[in-house]
């Protein structure tokens, strides 16, 4: 393999290149509310995804409340409780994880990082965000209407989504369909942006691979999102319609409440089909951005290049490409053939490679680093560790016999809960805390959040490391009450109470968090224009916060890759990626030596 | 789900290869001179709006693999029953095809400034495709009036549903292409029009061949 090399000595001035001429609005309306600046649009997403997953949280402690204090609250009967259930996951997975990693990092940071003016379509970005605002209000109406909310669970499994009897099996599941459809629709919008921005968008010499980690990881993760939503799309549409018309895509002849229903042959596994198709690459939806963004916290904080940026790369491109073939692993139970097990159950494998891969790079890129334990690398160090333990009990699931016993218990809901809730919402908050000061020139407070790190970081193994055990014993998810049972021992009702005060105690440290956010608004440290001596684009910019236009009169043009830090013979210990070659300090050796 | 199993693998393929070239032969950590690298406007030497306009394409092929795939899963259950297909299906195809011909022909004449060409084939375009939209309904209302099978049947259902999806993106084109005529007839900006024109042939002959996969997957399971 040849390496391509080039003259490194010879400065270049920026070229003026043609610029996008871009919307300035005038009224305070124009520039806030009907905004088509990226970055006002990123905090809409943000602040939107955040209020809808606060909705959420207190939902699941809600849910903990029955299962550790069964027959305490009145409020809480067997459809309400299976409302919270469906609710909590859709909101979390779809309108928080997806909508915050994509709608507001994706809109903060493509656009900054790559060297961008704005989106390459700031008006139907605009649209995405007011899309995703219906698709939320139209989700959140659900609790008012006649039967409320549906509670199918996440998954939505018909026949019983749409069968009376199911909570919501009225209004609930239609307000459901609906609001994924127009969810659907709206981030179809806002991810055209997002991969024509980063395809052509990128200002002067910012190569592909020169491209911040987090960007590889939000654009591999909207290429998945715009490939895989078409199959919700259509299972909604088609599950809307047997609802409504009467159409069998779906529901088979059956009898409801004594009465034959009109239809007949359906196929429920289609359903499943089509929602894990989407279903499985959503998991890389929400784990790339992660994987991206603690990539770079990892590489800052630790003063050090990321190890095998290349690696980490293909490995992102190795892992959207292997998403889409084991839709099935979750499955299992549902009477596959066998060889088609034995297939989904390799390809589950294979994907855990480049996976691991990327944990060895962080781990390497901390090794004999300069470690600076800020709260986002808390954060960071956090999700690999809780990553790594959701993706060991992956190793245990995604094999067909170990599955079987296993399918359908707490041990399922522990292991996703690990893997790519828990981890993912450290990184969000490892990546609030970086990147708030570039939008809103403060720092967040430093003690609150180390309080609210270590609180929720040991809170949540004490929420979840018990929880496998109780799934070992066969206590089921989803289940409203345990009583009576014989193979549930008084013991796992004793590790639910331990459970549900933990939980509640996760929940409570995240208002500390809400606080620190708008104490930090008013009260918190300036931050200047680069706190964490980071080389990216998004910290070279000339105002913080940046304004309408990023970067001032003229873009700036791009030298070298992203993690140039601790250069040996460098006068700072970072680079930033706009330094020209020749005011730099010659590099030339040291960094060949390194490839 | 063979079938979206294939395309999306396809797909999947040609985008992590094309990413893969780009990246192969790359030294990152080498600092070079911004004027060797990356062109100021964009990685494609397109402009913007086409390379959006293929992510789109890409995001329907998507919507219409799964569609198919469910069609032939949905097929094997017992309560499906095969219909006679209804004979406009044929005219609806050649006059798509027609539709298809005219924007190839306005794209040619705006490419060489021909204002007037343009602006015929523009029309023409415009009017087959109606006409095909007219033909798609008058096909439903056939199977209606034909009386062979109930609305509740999956074949009848899923053949309202594909056409229907494949109508809708055809509609969703038209509105730029009537502000393309509307654009072209008021003579403004040759350059817009010339773009509008490159956007809407490529998107004809897209939907064009979709529909062509349609009726090849309705052919072969109906009589």
């Amino acid at each position: 393999m040849t390496y391509v090399t080039h003259d490194e000595s010879a400065f270049v001035p920026p070229v003026e290149v043609d610029e996008p001429e871009l919307y300035h609005a005038k009224t305070w309306i124009g520039k806030y509310v009907w905004s088509q600046d990226a970055k006002v649009i990123a905090v809409q997403y943000s602040l939107t995804a955040i209020f809808v997953g606060l909705v959420a949280l207190v939902l699941s402690g809600l849910m903990r409340l029955q299962l550790g204090f069964p027959h305490t609250f009145q409020f809480i009967n067997p459809s309400s409780y299976l409302q919270f259930v469906t609710m909590h996951g859709m909101i979390m997975v779809i309108y928080l994880l997806t909508a915050l990693f994509l709608g507001g990092f994706g809109n903060y940071l493509i656009p900054l990082m790559v060297g961008a003016r704005d989106m390459v379509f700031p008006y139907v970005n605009m649209v995405s965000y007011w899309v995703y605002l219906f698709a939320v209000l139209l989700l959140l109406a659900s609790f008012f209407v006649p039967g409320g909310p549906t509670g199918a669970g996440w998954t939505l499994y018909p026949p019983q989504a749409i069968l009376s009897g199911t909570p919501g099996a009225n209004w609930g599941i239609i307000l459901m369909l609906v609001s994924l459809a127009f969810f659907i629709i709206g981030f179809t919008m806002g991810g055209l942006n997002y991969v024509v921005t980063v395809l052509q968008g990128r200002t002067r010499g910012m190569t592909l691979m020169r491209l911040p980690l987090t960007v590889w990881g939000i654009f591999m993760a909207t290429v998945l999102a715009l490939l895989a939503f078409p199959a919700l799309f259509v299972s909604a549409i088609m599950m809307t319609l047997d609802h409504l018309l009467g159409t069998s895509f779906f529901m088979p002849a059956l009898v409801s409440q004594g009465k034959g229903l009109e239809h007949s042959g359906g196929s429920p596994v289609l359903f499943q089909h089509l929602f894990w198709f989407f279903g499985h690459p959503e998991v890389y939806i929400v784990a790339l951005p992660a994987f991206g963004i603690v990539s770079d916290l990892i590489s800052i904080n630790a003063r050090r290049n990321i190890f095998g940026y290349r690696m980490m790369v293909w490995a992102i491109l190795a892992i959207g490409g292997l998403s889409f073939i084991v839709w099935a692993h979750h499955m299992y139970v549902s009477g596959m053939n066998p060889y088609f097990g034995f297939f989904f159950a390799t390809t589950t494998l294979i994907i855990a490679v480049p996976t691991a891969l990327k944990v060895y790079n962080w781990v390497l890129t901390l090794w004999r680093g300069d470690i600076h334990l800020t709260v986002p690398m808390l954060f960071a160090i956090g999700f690999v560790f809780t990553f790594v333990n959701g993706g060991l009990t992956g190793l245990f699931l995604g094999n067909v016999p170990v599955d079987l016993p296993l399918s359908d218990t707490m041990f399922v809901v522990a292991h996703f809960h690990m893997v790519m809730a828990v981890s993912p919402i450290l990184v969000v908050f490892g990546a609030i805390y970086h990147w708030y000061p570039k939008v809103t020139g403060r720092m967040l407070n430093d003690t609150m959040g180390r309080w609210h790190f270590w609180i929720t970081f040991v809170g949540t193994y004490c929420i979840y490391y018990p929880m496998h055990y109780l799934g070992i014993l066969g206590v089921p998810r989803r289940y409203y009450a345990i009583e009576g049972t014989d193979f549930i021992p008084q013991s796992a009702h004793s590790v639910n109470v331990g459970i549900t005060v933990a939980a509640l105690i996760v929940a409570a440290v995240q208002i500390l968090f809400l606080y620190n956010l708008v104490w930090s608004y008013f009260r918190g440290k300036p931050s200047g224009g680069n706190p964490w001596r980071a080389t990216t684009l998004e910290w070279q910019t000339p105002e913080t916060p940046p304004k309408h236009g990023n970067f001032g009169p003229t873009l700036p043009a791009v030298y070298r890759w992203a993690y140039d830090y601790s250069v040996p013979g460098a006068a700072e210990d970072f680079i930033p990626q706009n330094q020209p070659p020749a005011k730099a300090a010659p590099i030339t050796p040291a960094a060949r030596a390194r490839a | 789900m063979t079938t979206a199993l294939v395309v999306l693998s396809v797909i999947m393929a040609i985008i992590v290869g094309w990413l893969w070239r780009r990246t192969v032969n790359v030294a990152p950590w080498t600092a070079q001179r911004a004027g060797d690298a990356a062109p100021g406007n964009g990685e494609l030497q397109m402009p913007s709006v086409q390379v959006g306009l293929v992510v789109f394409m890409t995001v329907a092929t998507s919507l219409f693999a799964l569609l198919i795939s469910a069609y032939y899963m949905r097929m094997v259950e017992t309560d499906w029953t095969n219909f006679a297909l209804p004979r406009v299906l044929w005219i609806n195809s050649g006059v798509l095809v027609l539709a298809s011909a005219a924007m190839h022909m306005t794209r040619t004449a705006a490419r060489h400034g021909n204002l007037d060409a343009t602006r015929t084939g523009l029309i023409a375009s415009g009017a087959f495709s109606f006409a095909f939209l007219g033909g798609q309904v008058w096909a439903w209302q056939q199977l209606r009036a034909s009386g062979e099978l109930a609305p509740a049947n999956p074949a009848y259902a899923f053949f309202i549903l594909l056409t229907a999806v494949h109508g809708l993106h055809l509609i969703g084109g038209m509105w730029v292409l009537v502000r393309a005529t509307y654009r072209a007839m008021r003579g403004v900006d040759p350059k817009r029009v010339r773009l509008s024109v490159e956007l809407c042939t490529l998107y004809w002959h897209y939907l064009l061949l979709v529909w062509a996969a349609l009726f090849f997957v309705l052919l072969n399971t109906h009589r």
